[in-house]
């Protein structure tokens, strides 16, 4: 009984995690945006005259979108048009599931672990759900009956679908090198040193790897570099037919996604939850020396630590979407399967031969 | 695929400028917060209605009729401006006045804002220099188009 408390617990918990950093990271877009294209952006959302840097923008977003006027055009397949919008966002968001958030802590006598899932089967399970996030997608522009949603819809499944596979080659590589799927088990292995000076974090171990997946994984968001699904500004994408709430969970899954794979990025190239040298007593520094910390302390820094890494990578896919126009699709199509793929082989390639020779 | 990785450099150029850009006018923005003043602010935005920027001599905002010293109107009522008025949206009725040295009021002047197009042959062709504009008002906003007509009362600034 007190185990499924403890697992509702922790499930609300994630989900109330990733709701408010999506609500949080659609100011840092506008926000950060703002900066670099040397503007101020949104700032005027006030409560009773307080603006705290236009931190209340999400709620009025939210506000608004809510009292919109949900349009369901007479031609659309009714069922499958309001499906999709929850297809799509439940299968992003079912992926925090996996991701460990901190170690294991002892609370009221019992051990805790600071995520939802301990699955065998990490990494499948995150592709898995990734993959069948084209459904959504598919299904919006299906049932949209309008011939150019379908269009959207099929130009992002086959996107998707692409991207998928070199997402995938890219991971291969670190299934070889880490010692199992599990994810609680990738980050502890993570926490090791290599040379006895370096944190044998999955960047230094598959440099070229991480490249394909953040590649892979970027296309994945259908953000702007790789936005052909959406095409907002010119060609017509699969939610054309879409407004008001259903819009508005298109518009999350794509914020949703940004933080997943933060996340697994985070998780499987940047040590999870690990802080560099910070080991369950407190810091030992590899040119000697170090820190005692109380048990409390640690982990309240690894999970600091895990926050600020999702947060720094969330920023920087920020800057990506405010930096690259978008591909053409030729171009696109060209990225992923002559470049991604023929890299994600000569990663595997590159890691099988070192692993073995080893 | 040599195509491909030969713009990667270019790629890391784009991601390196708006990076700069972001990181300077954070720290541009951050200096302001504690009371520091840099060379240039980190945004060019004008916050607009409480901040505005200083208008240019020539620039041509909502008409002025202009006074006399002892406060009526310099008008004279020659329909000079009614007449070159491309956008017809000017209207007088003149009146008389006792003074000889006068003669001639408007005893109604009205500008329909809703037709002026703001080309200023008014201003030109007035011989008095009776009006003007010069009153820096940008915002004429009414709900209605029968109050975008403006009358004498509402044009002597």
């Amino acid at each position: 009984m007190s185990e499924t408390l403890i697992v509702l617990v922790k499930v609300v918990l994630s989900v109330v995690w990733l709701l408010s950093l999506t609500l949080f990271l659609t100011w840092v877009e506008r926000k950060e945006s703002a900066v670099i294209q040397d503007r101020i952006g949104a700032n005027r959302a006030s409560i009773f005259g307080v603006r705290v840097f236009g931190l209340f923008q999400p709620f009025a977003d939210a506000i608004k979108m809510m009292f919109k006027e949900d349009f369901d055009p007479s031609f659309v397949r009714r069922f499958l048009h309001a499906l999709a919008p929850f297809l799509s966002f439940f299968c992003v968001a079912v992926t925090i599931a996996a991701v460990p958030f901190g170690p294991a802590v002892r609370l009221w006598g019992r051990v805790v672990d600071l995520r939802v899932a301990d699955l065998e089967a990490g990494i499948p399970f995150i592709l898995a759900m990734l993959s069948l996030g084209v459904y959504g997608i598919l299904v919006g522009g299906w049932a949209s009956n309008n011939r150019f949603s379908l269009l959207g819809g099929m130009r992002g499944a086959a996107q998707l679908i692409s991207y998928e596979v070199a997402l995938g080659l890219s991971l291969v590589g670190l299934v070889l090198v880490y010692p199992s799927l599990r994810m609680s088990s990738i980050v502890a292995f993570q926490g090791g040193l290599i040379f006895g000076a370096l944190p044998r974090w999955g960047i230094l171990l598959q440099p070229l790897g991480f490249f394909v997946f953040f590649v892979a994984a970027l296309a994945e968001t259908k953000r702007v570099p790789f936005d052909l699904p959406e095409g907002e500004s010119e060609i017509i994408g699969f939610y054309a037919e879409y407004s008001g709430l259903k819009w508005g969970l298109f518009m999350m899954t794509d914020f949703l996604e940004v933080i997943i794979v933060s996340c697994l990025a985070v998780t499987l190239y940047f040590g999870g939850w690990q802080v560099p040298w910070l080991g369950p007593e407190g810091f030992r520094f590899p040119w000697g020396g170090g820190w005692a910390l109380p048990r409390v302390a640690v982990v309240m820094l690894q999970v600091f630590g895990f926050n600020l890494k999702v947060l720094l990578f969330c920023g920087f896919q920020v800057l990506l979407r405010w930096t690259y126009p978008r591909f053409r699709y030729d171009q696109l199509m060209d990225l992923g399967w002559k470049v991604l793929v023929p890299l994600g082989f000569l990663n595997i390639l590159g890691t099988a031969l070192w692993v073995g020779l080893k | 695929m040599m195509k491909s990785v030969g713009y990667l450099g270019e790629i890391a150029r784009g991601a390196l400028i708006t990076s700069r850009h972001f990181f300077v006018n954070m720290a541009r923005h951050t200096l302001a917060l504690v009371g520091l003043r840099t060379r240039r602010p980190g945004a060019v935005t004008i916050q607009y209605p409480e901040q505005r920027k200083t208008i240019a001599p020539r620039h041509r905002s909502l008409h002025r009729l202009v006074r006399r010293e002892d406060g009526r109107p310099r008008c004279v009522a020659c329909m000079l401006c009614a007449t070159v008025c491309p956008s017809e949206c000017i209207s007088i009725e003149a009146g008389e006045d006792p003074d000889p040295e006068i003669q001639r009021v408007p005893s109604r002047y009205t500008i329909d804002l809703a037709r002026c197009c703001f080309c200023g042959f008014c201003v030109e062709a007035c011989p008095e220099d009776a009006i003007r504009m010069d009153s820096g008002i940008l915002e004429s906003a009414e709900r209605s188009r029968g109050e975008l007509v403006y009358e004498k009362e509402d044009l002597l600034g």
